[in-house]
């Protein structure tokens, strides 16, 4: 650890990270959602034009990166939660990091099929 | 262990007998935040814990909302390839999907502008740099709160 940095390491911090770096993402992600949904107020036609993008592969990927950020955010959050509130939260932290990630895997396994399928499909061919 | 045991009173073996006994008590020193009549009012109030509160109330709620929109548009009957306009107005023409929507929005904006405060605050060092983040920062939310709120509100199914 380099010296004169509060910076501790291990899995409380990079947790604390993890969970800012995908806050961030989100947010950013939110402001540009809103944005598109707005168009259903302009004209279906340019809605459904821009909603095509969300379709392709590339964008696909993207929102298999956007589920891995909001699932992971969702369940730390959690975490911290307990952290805060349950008397014995702050001893099980990391076993509740654990928890989380293992969770988080199970549940990015299962997304797998749902969120890339039709990209897959596009692009092996069906 | 035992190499820093303590006598009962507190003193170890090399400071030798205590000065003080229940007779003579130590003199009680204030702490050093302890607000006193000279102390001026505080004029913050509670904001911060507020804040705070807020963000695990609210955390817990989009934890639903957030991963049911999730599973609505990217996972079930399709995922992604079935929305489109005529799916939006399918299901905004129920007022259980508008509220749902509307309070999604209000919560993860204001969740999400306050955890960005957080960072600003955190990160931004001169007193400038923190102003101008959080006015374009505010800026954004307060757009972005109203324009959602007007397109559930002033939705057309029958917009051509």
């Amino acid at each position: 650890m380099p010296a004169g940095t509060l910076y501790r390491g291990r899995e409380g911090m990079w947790s604390w990270v993890a969970h800012r770096v995908t806050g961030v993402l989100i947010f950013f992600f939110l402001f540009v959602h809103v944005l598109d949904t707005a168009l259903v107020r302009v004209s279906p036609e340019d809605y459904d034009k821009v909603v095509a993008t969300y379709k392709t592969p590339i964008v696909a990927v993207l929102e298999y990166g956007l589920v891995a950020a909001i699932l992971f955010h969702a369940l730390n959050g959690l975490r911290v939660i307990a952290v805060d509130f349950w008397s014995k939260g702050p001893r099980y932290q990391k076993q509740m990091l654990w928890t989380v990630v293992g969770i988080w895997v199970v549940l990015m396994i299962g997304a797998i099929y749902p969120v890339l399928g039709h990209a897959a499909r596009e692009v092996f061919g069906s | 262990m035992a190499t820093t045991e303590t006598t009962a009173s507190g003193i170890g073996p090399v400071e030798g007998a205590s000065q003080y006994s229940v007779d003579n008590p130590a003199p009680l020193i204030e702490a050093p935040r302890q607000r006193t009549k000279k102390s001026p009012k505080s004029t913050r109030g509670n904001f911060e814990m507020a804040a705070w509160l807020f963000m695990r109330l609210s955390g817990v709620v989009l934890v639903v909302l957030v991963i049911g929109h999730l599973l609505i548009q990217l996972v079930l009957d399709g995922g992604v390839s079935k929305i489109g306009f005529a799916f939006v107005a399918g299901r905004w023409a129920s007022p259980f999907w508008q509220v749902w929507d509307l309070l999604m929005l209000w919560l993860a904006m204001l969740h999400g502008a306050n955890g960005l405060r957080t960072v600003i605050n955190d990160y931004a060092e001169r007193a400038n740099t923190r102003l101008w983040l959080k006015g374009l920062l505010y800026t954004a939310t307060v757009f972005t709160i109203l324009l959602g709120t007007l397109v559930i509100f002033t939705f057309d199914p029958n917009i051509r």
